[in-house]
């Protein structure tokens, strides 16, 4: 390829875009992250099997529910990145308004969730159960409304006309990439903290 | 491909330099602060990776005072037996914030001023991949260093009657205002219950400080994989760069263990959890594990940049290629895979059981191998070479010797039964230093009298850099050598004083003359560097014959590096050009009509960075009861929210600039 041809840029690279190979490594640590945590939680479980029977306090029907939302709006938010290649504008707002909406569900769910388990007495001071759910579902819950906030913010700007399906497409995907792993983690957390009690 | 730069249209060629210079308004309606005149304004909105590595390394060097003033303190309250030099409390303080200073404020950011400053130059880029990220990389890593030593001042305060503390946990007599804890924080010494809130400013320093280096971070690995010039392939990348490329790599996987550990122990300490509280069922060996997960890949985090830089500076004074370019890389890339693999062996002694044990020994060994390879492929690069003993060789080639000594006693660690007599004991500070001073910094003296007169432009005068190299080295010895017996006769580490009769008076004494040996070298050598700003002739785009990309260009670099993208043929592309045939020459991409796309400077980097200073500070006085502090944290919170919303709001900007039209 002439050098000519290439994006000056980038010379040379992987012919990945500087922002999605950035995204790529903030997501090969937010992996680190949750490993870690999902680790610190497996250890206490094991370390403790009797201390705290979260079969009696989790609802699976709920959970199951909101695992299904989170799931659906990935997919929502494949379109809406799928839309913006394609310049349908519309769509992208269409697709992305429903993102927001089914990750807000989800965010409710977890907020109900909470409460019923603080009513419950499972608090983070209650023991080594109680922090390590808390602080792991906590942050992914951080992690959702970081998303709802960030496709929020895009929502409005694309209002603004400075978005263009040339310019903002990589954006979109970028923050895709997002929304679809904080959904892959939470896949992982749902069973391993959650369906695993039930076996 | 999508990126940033095309939103603003190419000026033609016909329009003046004066007009592509004016300075443009952001997409907020703001003027940017490009061009300004004003020296401050342009350090702090600046995001050239040359000015941002210069400042990394003015406040390494800053830092690294600081903390060999504190080692100084240290070695004088151990020069005589019951010496009641420095309290108890004072000594735990200075040795937590040595270990913790010259770690995460000296050696570190030393480093990512040679990534920043070396590595676009070294690939034949214009810039880093995100030029403002790198500008809040640095901000951050200002704010994390202001958080941790602002304890100092609180202390200082407290002290002086100025400060009262309301909490209960003061009155109780924790008075600890500056981290106590041993640089690695062991739980549960950790918990409210023993520490004050010097502790809290440790969790929110060493938190900030590691946000700051995972953006910059994958910034590198972004930089290294995707900006590099044509013809730049993998495999010929300078092996410093190759060394970033890991480092950075072991950044991203590490830090987030040490990220959630930090956080855990913070919500102990604030929300009441018990992850190491061990009357709730908390597992304090839980700590050692994250704490070291992140912790052995950060000793290789500090050293594989010195490996790289010795890797330059070799070839170039041996005239001679590095001796097997591939194995040098490959090795480098296992020690920092294998760096994952071997974090038990800081925890022999906490009883892990027999196969784990065994296995991370086996593991710990292993990694004497690829570190063995390549020593002797150093050795191998100047044998037979035509030596040049200049300053960088001097100290490249005491790396060499000094690091090694440090590895003997580091494979002495690797044996279980033996680590467990050295677990705790002066052996292993001896050992960490030979690898720390014998080795990093040593690497980094080498590195400066390298590539400073291409930073600044200026040679270095005299040969003072001769004093520097004995004097450090001797003293560095005598410091240190003795530590070896000091530890096998059975001396623990951070002890604030000891009895006469164990017969450690003598071995300390001569520490301690051997600490204030080392103290004036560092000293001499910052006069050479005075000396080279001030008295330096012009050094000349190459002054030493070099073999890397950074020497084609001019001394200091002009703020756009290569007037054209040049176009790499070969491994050791200058030396090459220089000497190699002709078709193995640098060429250089055509002008066309776009010029050179430059980066706007930007206040929103700082603007986003300062906000980290509230936040921490204000968390930590929270937890001593201070009134209105948790109003100073949510403000830092919303600082950094309001900082990254504009950034995003304002737009990449950039202008395009044409070198040749520039009047020289």
């Amino acid at each position: 390829m002439s050098a000519e041809a290439q994006n000056h840029d980038s010379h040379h690279g992987m012919m990945i875009d500087n922002k999605k190979l950035f995204m790529w490594l903030f997501l090969g640590s937010d992996c680190m992250f949750f490993g870690t945590m999902i680790s610190t939680h497996l250890i206490y479980r094991k370390l403790y099997p009797d201390s705290f029977d979260p079969t009696t306090l989790f609802s699976l029907e709920l959970t199951s529910f909101s695992t299904f939302i989170l799931l659906m709006s990935s997919f929502l938010m494949a379109l809406a990145v799928s839309a913006m290649h394609k310049g349908d504008m519309k769509g992208f707002r269409r697709n992305t308004i429903g993102v927001i909406f089914f990750g807000l569900i989800f965010l409710g769910c977890q907020v109900y969730e909470f409460t019923e388990f603080a009513h419950k007495d499972l608090t983070l001071s209650s023991g080594t159960f109680g922090s390590t759910f808390y602080m792991l579902t906590g942050t992914h819950g951080v992690h959702v409304a970081i998303g709802v906030f960030w496709l929020t913010c895009m929502y409005f700007y694309s209002f603004t006309g400075k978005m263009d399906p040339h310019e903002s497409a990589v954006d979109v995907e970028v923050a895709g990439l997002y929304w679809h792993f904080v959904d892959i983690v939470w896949i992982i957390i749902f069973t391993a903290i959650y369906l695993i009690e039930f076996v | 491909m999508s990126s940033t730069t095309t939103d603003i249209p190419a000026p033609a060629k016909t329009e003046t330099q004066e007009d592509v210079l004016k300075p443009q308004k952001s997409n907020l309606g703001l003027l940017r602060p490009d061009h300004k005149k004003n020296f401050i304004v342009d350090l702090l909105t600046t995001v050239d990776h040359k000015k941002i590595g210069i400042m990394y390394g003015l406040i390494a060097m800053f830092f690294l005072v600081v903390g060999g003033i504190e080692a100084l303190i240290i070695r004088a309250q151990l020069a005589v037996p019951e010496n009641d030099l420095i309290s108890a409390q004072r000594y735990n303080q200075l040795f937590t914030m040595h270990g913790t200073t010259m770690i995460f404020l000296a050696v570190m950011p030393l480093n990512a001023a040679f990534f920043n400053f070396l590595v676009p130059l070294q690939i034949g880029a214009r810039d880093v991949a995100f030029p403002r990220i790198n500008s809040f990389s640095l901000w951050t890593f200002v704010a994390g260093a202001l958080v941790l030593n602002f304890s100092w001042l609180v202390q200082a305060f407290y002290e002086l009657g100025w400060f009262v503390a309301s909490d209960t946990s003061v009155a109780a007599g924790k008075t600890d205002f500056v981290p106590a804890i041993g640089w690695f924080g062991y739980a549960p010494q950790t918990s409210t219950q023993f520490t004050g809130i010097g502790t809290d400013f440790w969790i929110f320093g060493l938190q900030i400080l590691g946000i700051s280096s995972l953006s910059a971070s994958m910034n590198f690995v972004s930089t290294i994989i995707n900006m590099r010039a044509p013809g730049m392939k993998m495999m010929r990348l300078p092996v410093f760069t190759w060394m970033t490329l890991i480092v950075s790599l072991l950044i991203i996987f590490a830090f987030p263990a040490i990220t959630i550990a930090l956080g855990q122990l913070m919500f102990d300490r604030m929300f009441g959890t018990s992850f190491f509280n061990v009357a709730d069922g908390g597992q304090p060996i839980l700590w050692q594990h994250l704490f070291w997960i992140f912790g052995h890949p950060e000793v290789y985090i500090l050293v594989l940049p010195a490996m790289g830089i010795v890797s330059e500076v070799l070839p170039t004074f041996s005239k001679k290629p590095l001796f097997g370019y591939s194995i040098v890389v490959f090795s480098g890339a296992v020690i920092g895979f294998l760096g994952f693999a071997v974090w038990s062996h800081h925890m022999f002694t906490t009883g892990l059981g027999k196969v784990a044990t065994a296995a991370f020994s086996l593991l710990t060994m292993a990694i004497a191998v690829p570190t063995g390879v390549k020593i002797f492929n150093w050795i191998g690069t100047i044998w037979g070479g035509r030596v040049r003993f200049a300053a960088p060789m001097i100290f490249s080639v005491g790396f060499i010797w000094m690091f090694m000594m440090g590895g003997f006693s580091g494979i002495m660690h690797s044996a279980a039964p033996a680590d467990s007599q050295q677990q705790d004991s002066y052996f292993v500070i001896a050992h960490f230093h030979y690898v720390a001073i014998g080795g990093i910094l040593l690497a980094s003296v080498s590195a400066i009298y390298f590539w400073l007169p291409k930073m600044i432009g200026k040679m270095w005068t005299g040969r003072l850099n001769i004093w520097v190299a004995i004097i450090t080295t001797v003293g560095l010895n005598v410091t240190f050598f003795p530590m070896h017996f000091l530890g096998l006769i059975g001396m623990p580490r951070r002890t604030h004083t000891y009895l006469s009769g164990f017969g450690w008076e003598t071995y300390n004494m001569i520490c301690t003359i051997g600490a204030f040996i080392l103290a004036f070298g560092i000293l001499l050598f910052i006069v050479d560097i005075v000396l080279c700003v001030t008295k330096g002739k012009p050094a000349g785009d190459d002054p030493w014959d070099a073999r890397t990309l950074e020497w084609a260009t001019s001394s200091p670099p002009k703020f756009y590096n290569f007037a054209r993208t040049p176009v790499v043929a070969a491994r050791d592309a200058l030396w090459e050009h220089k000497h190699g045939p002709e078709n193995r020459k640098i060429t250089y991409v055509e002008e066309d009509s776009h010029g050179i796309h430059m980066p706007s400077q930007s206040w929103m980097p700082l603007f986003a960075a300062l906000g980290f200073i509230p936040l921490g500070i204000g968390a930590a006085l929270m937890q001593a009861g201070v009134p209105f502090m948790g109003y100073i944290t949510i403000l830092g919170i919303v600082i950094i929210a309001l900082g990254v919303a504009l950034w995003a709001l304002e737009g990449p900007g950039g202008y395009h600039f044409h070198p040749e039209e520039e009047a020289t």
